[in-house]
């Protein structure tokens, strides 16, 4: 445990912790491009030059061990000198495009240009031309020009994925980032290389020129992708989903996400449910909300608990089913079923992807509740959002008189529904899935959902209200405590595991 | 004064394995199995041999910082990836006395406890790489290397292995990237190759001619070794020199030579009758000597230091009155900008920028400030970068 001095700052840390980290850790950030917590060390840009007192020459802290008595300095004017002038370098052929650059207002160039430089390069030569719209792979364009050849993307595709796609080709300022030869950037995880480009030289063809950064709210979220649950980030403008990005929990997803879940967000966008309605004599008919509810209620009234299936669902949160099951509770039914999407041969591989492709099937089962048959003869069926197609099936067969489905989307299953109550996303609602360990994580609400779409346990509880049930104070909240036994604030950051 | 390097230069066939036996050759070897590895090592410690590649760093001290409790195999990698400008001593060696080299790689493995050698040859030499791998091949034939050398129980692999063309090759860490196959990029330091190098295992990596010297050691001992040249750097070395002399050629003289003796008694003096303008003294990679310092100097480590250059690879570039130094500094910077590897950011971006400047400069379009920015370029990349060929080329325009 050595301890060394940080631009005169003490601090202690492990063995083996690098200058760099050692600042991290004592929230001192050391520009850089090339390093990456998570992949070998490159020590290629230079840019964490520091000065570390007697050291011949200035080290990249990246690449230098802490050692006991170390005097490291990251600020000086010393190191400042050493910031800007490597940064010059990186500069010189670089088209300085910002203005038709996606990454604009994300780009460490950009940020460390305004931290540390400032003012007019030397460069008045003709500027290296290389390749400006490099296709990788479906999912992934490249400006060479742009490439400050960082060998992050490299290193991913070597390390992470193993698939070693990517590769720098020639030498010197012709240094030029590309594929192997009848190769292209196409696997699982393609994306998080646009992620980890420190500059605009990998961008995503999904996101590409659809929104400048700086519109962007960034809201902390799950992947619903499938039961891994990643920790993401919603990037959204004006009730718009744009991107969702990784957020590092270490022990769910590190810091990647694959590329089918961080692009599973169109369903929150498009094909939306915008009002509840009514199938009556033969046609669905819009219908308010409160007539909606009350076709609910009087149904619940008529029918005996019995006759009344109600089904959860794998794809809804915790809070929402904790509803469904709070409400089953007080009107009597004893068992609760649940529902999954269903996905034909699903890929699934031992890094993030789960073969399950639900998020919260953990949540429901902690729940008690009981995967749906069919076969139950009943009249009354409520379900959420979520509905597996052979549980379609069985339930059509079934011929309940009333369907009552709470769901965001059209869908086979909506199209079929008698009362048809819209529901808010996860991302337009906060609450928490429980992933594949066990472990329960919470999302924020990015946005409002529209006119009258709201989270499924708010039509449960107005259902309840209509019978005369006492279901105020209630909130998410109060729903996962009740349920879980779990205070969302002690969820924290990174989730908790359900004992 | 005795030949170490060359002795057999002049004879007919040198390369052949029967002349070098005849003069002696692989006589060390039986009194080498008779020796304790650590043994080995002293003796060469004791000759104070330095690295002939350039940087000059004492042999036997390389050697004891391989891990001997490590039980990874342990490898020497002999860099024959002759490519620094000016110099052209390695390929003599590989020519015409293949079989010295054979020896001293069979020395320094033992004493390393080594069982494999890569010999990495620069690509270009063609011709020495047909006469090292027929010599290889002859020292396999007659029990010099292989299984049980000379039934002393020691086994020992030989493989050569050419370059594809790239400078970079020759630093040492690049050789190795390139060996195992990938990118030839320098690697970053620590870990050092005595520690983790070829293949991730200890390793040695010395110079053609300083191998070359240990057979000349061990027969003779450290103290006839040291025989020659100074305190600090004893021994002969090889100096090539090119440019503008009488008589260009590979010369062995002891370290500490005077320069000037070199060049205006073995090699004959300036051509034509022209003055001396300026020397680079150790190959394109070290600082450049004015005439006047030039004729002061001794070459040796120390010596060259002195006088703000370093002695290098002994590549020895004269060049009289009439040189353009706008021209050769531009023709130096077209070397290192196109040999950069391209990994970190000052070089690769400052070698071309220099380059740019200076063809700028000698079509006649120079512009205030260029030489300016010709020096602050030099002083962003130098000592900023993982390996030294961006020192290199700063070296050289700063003239220091």
């Amino acid at each position: 445990m050595p301890t060394l001095t940080i631009d005169g700052k003490q601090v202690t840390v492990k063995d083996g912790t690098s200058v760099f980290e050692a600042a991290r850790q004592n929230a001192v950030e050391i520009p850089h491009f090339c390093y990456h917590p998570k992949l070998s060390i490159a020590g290629n840009c230079r840019m964490c030059l520091v000065d570390i007192e007697k050291m011949p020459k200035p080290a990249i802290s990246c690449n230098t061990v802490a050692t006991e008595g170390m005097v490291v300095h990251t600020q000086t004017e010393k190191v400042q000198e050493l910031q800007k002038n490597v940064l010059e370098f990186i500069l010189i052929n670089h088209p300085i495009d910002c203005p038709v650059c996606d990454q604009a207002g994300e780009c460490k160039l950009q940020k460390y240009y305004m931290d540390h430089t400032l003012t007019d390069s030397g460069f008045r030569e003709t500027k290296v031309h290389k390749p400006k719209k490099v296709d990788l792979g479906p999912l992934v364009m490249l400006d060479d020009e742009r490439c400050i050849l960082c060998s992050r993307c490299v290193r991913f595709t070597d390390e992470i994925t193993k698939t070693g796609e990517l590769c720098i080709v020639n030498r010197g300022d012709r240094s030029t980032l590309t594929t192997f030869p009848g190769k292209q950037l196409d696997n699982k995880y393609s994306l998080n290389t646009v992620d980890i480009c420190p500059v605009g030289a990998l961008t995503s063809k999904p996101f590409r020129f659809q929104c400048r950064v700086w519109f962007l709210k960034s809201t902390p979220s799950i992947c619903t992708g499938c039961s891994t649950g990643c920790n993401i980030n919603i990037n959204h403008n004006d009730g718009k989903v744009h991107r969702y990005l990784p957020r590092e929990n270490e022990a769910v997803n590190q810091c990647w996400s694959c590329d089918e879940g961080r692009l599973s967000y169109d369903f929150i966008n498009e094909g939306r449910l915008d009002r509840p309605t009514i199938h009556q004599d033969e046609k669905t008919v819009s219908a308010s909300a409160e007539d909606a509810v009350a076709e609910v209620v009087g149904a619940l009234r008529r029918l005996a608990p019995e006759d009344v299936v109600f089904v959860g669902s794998a794809y809804e949160s915790n809070e929402n089913n904790a509803a469904l099951k709070k409400l089953a509770r007080e009107l009597g039914i004893e068992t609760v079923h649940y529902s999954a999407h269903e996905t034909e041969d699903p890929y699934f591989d031992d890094f993030l992807i789960k073969a399950d492709k639900n998020p919260n099937r953990a949540g429901v089962e902690k729940l008690g509740f009981q995967r749906f048959s069919g076969g139950t003869q009943t009249k009354l069926v409520v379900a959420l959002e979520g509905l597996g197609k052979s549980d379609l099936e069985r339930l059509k067969s079934d011929e309940p008189v009333l369907f009552v489905l709470l769901a965001s989307n059209q869908s086979d299953s909506a199209e079929y529904a008698d009362v048809l109550l819209p529901t808010a996303t996860f991302a337009e609602q906060a609450g928490s899935f429980t992933n594949f360990q066990k472990r329960v994580q919470k999302f924020d609400k990015a946005f409002e959902p529209e006119g009258s779409v709201k989270p499924a346990w708010r039509w449960l509880a107005e259902i309840a209200k209509g019978l005369g049930k006492d279901w105020k104070g209630i909130s998410e909240e109060t729903l996962l405590e009740e349920s879980f036994g779990l205070k969302r604030e002690d969820l924290g950051e990174t989730g908790k595991i359900l004992e | 004064m005795e030949k170490i390097l060359t002795k057999n230069f002049g004879l007919k066939d040198s390369h052949l394995l029967s002349v070098y036996e005849s003069t002696g050759g692989y006589g060390t070897l039986k009194k080498l199995f008779a020796m304790q590895a650590k043994d080995v090592i002293e003796e060469v410690k004791k000759s104070g041999l330095r690295g002939r590649g350039g940087a000059g760093f004492p042999t036997g001290m390389k050697w004891s910082f391989v891990p001997q409790d490590n039980p990874k195999p342990k490898y020497l990698c002999v860099n024959a990836d002759e490519s620094e400008p000016g110099t052209f001593k390695d390929r003599y060696i590989l020519e015409l006395d293949p079989h010295r080299l054979i020896e001293g790689i069979v020395i320094c493995c033992y004493a390393i406890r080594s069982h494999a050698a890569y010999i990495y040859i620069r690509g270009e030499f063609v011709f020495p790489y047909h006469r090292l791998e027929a010599a290889v091949k002859e020292a396999y034939a007659k029990g010099y290397l292989g299984k049980n050398i000379l039934g002393s129980g020691y086994d020992l692999e030989v493989v050569v292995h050419r370059g594809a063309g790239a400078y970079i090759c020759g630093e040492e860490t690049a050789l190795m990237e390139s060996l195992e196959g990938k990118r030839g990029m320098p690697r970053l330091k620590p870990p050092f190759p005595a520690v983790v190098g070829l293949f991730g295992c200890p390793t040695v990596i010395n110079n053609v001619e300083t191998i070359s010297a240990l057979p000349y050691i061990l027969e003779n001992g450290p103290d006839a070794y040291r025989k020659y040249g100074t305190e600090k750097s004893p021994g002969t070395k090889l100096f090539c020199v090119s440019g503008h002399v009488q008589r260009p050629g590979n010369y062995e003289v002891p370290l500490g030579y005077p320069l000037k003796k070199l060049i205006y008694e073995d090699c004959g003096g300036m051509r034509d009758g022209k003055a001396l303008k300026a020397v680079i003294p150790g190959g394109s990679s070290v600082p450049i000597l004015t005439a006047a310092e030039a004729e002061e100097v001794t070459l040796d480590y120390e010596g060259l230091a002195a006088k703000g250059s370093m002695l290098g690879s002994g590549g020895v570039i004269v060049m009289d009155e009439t040189v353009d130094m706008v021209k050769s500094l531009t023709n130096l910077a077209h070397f290192y900008s196109h040999e950069s590897c391209g990994q970190c950011s000052p070089c690769r971006e400052g070698t071309g920028w220099s380059h740019k400047i200076l063809k700028r400069i000698l079509a006649g379009e120079g512009r205030p400030g260029d030489i300016e920015q010709l020096e602050k370029n030099a002083d962003h990349m130098m000592g900023k970068t993982i390996c030294v060929l961006a020192d290199a080329l700063a070296m050289p325009y700063i003239g220091k």
